[in-house]
């Protein structure tokens, strides 16, 4: 069984009908990747599979259990399954960076705070950082931001990590640094990861499979190599950043 | 009655207007109140963030001392000074006590300092969580497994709620004081019947009017700061229109609270 599935989904806004439809299956362990334009509904589905938004059509069953059934609590405890890398990383801007880290531990566990922040130093050398414990958000680059934020991702043990955009806004080392570092935590750790993005280089390098979501419908899914090939006129001019083809700039 | 222009299709569209800004207008109102229900919901529901209340207590109680001392012994002053002008003129003075104990007391006081924690901290509430909103850090916290409702708004609603009582307690004490400066020590009325007077036309009753308005109005701040920030959308222009809306909200609630308060607890 998936550890995701997404069936038949559809999800509104208004008239804006943003997920026409949308079936995927993420295996256990596998890295898969949503490519689309923007405003394809990437971060909408995204949203869907850790409960951030309900389908009003459609069901997201993870580890076999399925969200839109789930109450507050049960919702809350498959979260703890969950880690998330958010685009601007969204970490905390009032907590230093081991508060950022150690968040969940704190609110879910019994941990002190020595054993917290030894976790939280041990999850942040597993992200290429040290000496950053008592820093404030505000004070770090944006790449290491991308860091903290992966560290908290993965600070309770996480079984699945969304990646949102995990390169947008990076110069394209540290973003290759980014992507190396997502390979080397699934090998490390060995969990499900699904990231949204719109960079192919990043895609083609930290995925098992690629899904490329057009107009709120899944175009083509496939392993990267069958998505480089593609002749899908939509998925070939979105990989090949053509101005001329079916997808119009808005 | 035929438009100006003789037009039916311009009533219509009048009419369209009338009513989807009636229509938008009654939408935000079912909304706060939803908003109000699933605070009071959470309020009292496992688990409980302490730290997070004594925080905001501090930030939204104890930093607005100073504003409120301000407004309140100004206000104080004022009343006696401008109320010995006129009773002068008829020879009551000894009842400035009178007027500035019950005013401050029974009106200005909770009015006064609702007004100005509503501007203060109502306004950094919704700038606070709005910029949280439109930097996903309130998405975060629910991929954590924590409750945003609980971990951020029920903390400062409570806080907001208590802190207005202790505040609007002190801006009486604070104004009445000055009062009694402005009356006894400017002004030159006798001292023993400014006292005498104040403490026998102000009853009990009229303290407890006054905190209670001031415990409905720490609640309209706590809830409208929060919920202007929660509905934020957009980026700095989104985060600077909540922060209005909570301030002019805020105002105009208490404003109007205050008459329905005031028939009410009469």
């Amino acid at each position: 069984m998936a550890m995701i599935e997404i069936v038949d989904v559809h999800k509104s806004f208004g008239d804006l009908h943003v997920l026409r439809g949308v079936n995927l299956a993420v295996e256990k362990g596998e890295s898969m990747t949503v490519i689309g334009g923007s405003g394809s509904g990437k971060s909408v589905l995204l949203k869907h599979i850790i409960g951030l938004l309900f389908p009003d059509g459609g069901r997201v069953i993870v580890d076999g259990q399925v969200l839109n059934d789930l109450d507050e609590y049960g919702l809350n405890e498959l979260r703890k399954k969950f880690g998330m890398l958010f685009q601007g990383s969204a970490l905390f801007d009032s907590l230093t960076v081991w508060e950022n880290v150690g968040f969940g531990l704190k609110q879910h566990t019994k941990l002190s705070d020595r054993e917290i922040k030894k976790i939280t130093t041990d999850k942040l050398a597993l992200v290429g950082l040290k000496d950053v414990e008592d820093k404030m958000p505000s004070d770090l680059s944006g790449g290491m931001k991308k860091r903290v934020g992966l560290a908290r991702a993965i600070a309770m043990d996480a079984a699945i990590i969304l990646y949102d955009e995990p390169t947008t806004g990076l110069d394209p080392i540290t973003a290759d640094a980014i992507n190396d570092l997502i390979i080397d935590l699934r090998k490390k750790l060995g969990v499900t990861s699904v990231a949204i993005t719109h960079d192919m280089q990043s895609a083609y390098k930290i995925s098992d499979r690629i899904a490329m979501l057009y107009k709120g419908e899944i175009q083509e899914i496939g392993t990267p190599q069958q998505i480089r090939n593609t002749t899908n006129p939509i998925v070939h001019q979105f990989i090949t950043g053509s101005a001329v083809g079916p997808i119009t700039a808005d | 009655m035929v438009s100006a222009t003789g037009s039916p299709g311009y009533i219509i569209n009048w009419l369209e207007i009338v009513g989807r800004k009636t229509s938008g207008i009654v939408t935000e109102i079912g909304r706060v109140i939803m908003f109000l229900v699933h605070t009071v919901r959470w309020t009292f529901s496992w688990p409980f963030y302490a730290k997070n209340v004594l925080k905001q207590m501090e930030q939204i109680g104890f930093n607005s001392i100073p504003v409120v001392l301000t407004t309140a012994l100004s206000t104080g002053m004022v009343l006696a000074l401008q109320s010995y002008t006129g009773f002068k003129r008829f020879g009551a003075e000894t009842l400035i006590g009178t007027v500035v104990s019950l005013s401050m007391t029974r009106e200005l006081g909770p009015v006064l300092t609702g007004l100005m924690v509503a501007g203060r901290a109502g306004a950094s509430m919704a700038a606070e969580l709005g910029t949280m909103r439109v930097t996903e850090q309130i998405d975060a916290l629910s991929t954590l497994a924590t409750n945003p409702m609980k971990y951020l708004v029920v903390p400062r609603f409570i806080a907001s709620t208590l802190m207005m009582f202790f505040l609007t307690a002190l801006g009486m004490i604070i104004g009445i004081t000055g009062g009694y400066f402005v009356g006894v020590k400017v002004l030159g009325t006798n001292p023993v019947t400014y006292i005498n007077n104040s403490i026998d036309y102000t009853e009990v009753s009229d303290i407890w009017y006054g905190l209670i308005k001031a415990l409905v109005f720490g609640a309209v701040v706590g809830l409208i700061g929060c919920y202007k920030g929660f509905s934020t959308q957009g980026g700095a222009e989104g985060v600077g229109k909540a922060t209005t809306g909570a301030v002019v909200v805020s105002c105009m609630l208490i404003l109007i609270l205050d008459y329905f308060l005031s028939a009410v607890l009469w």
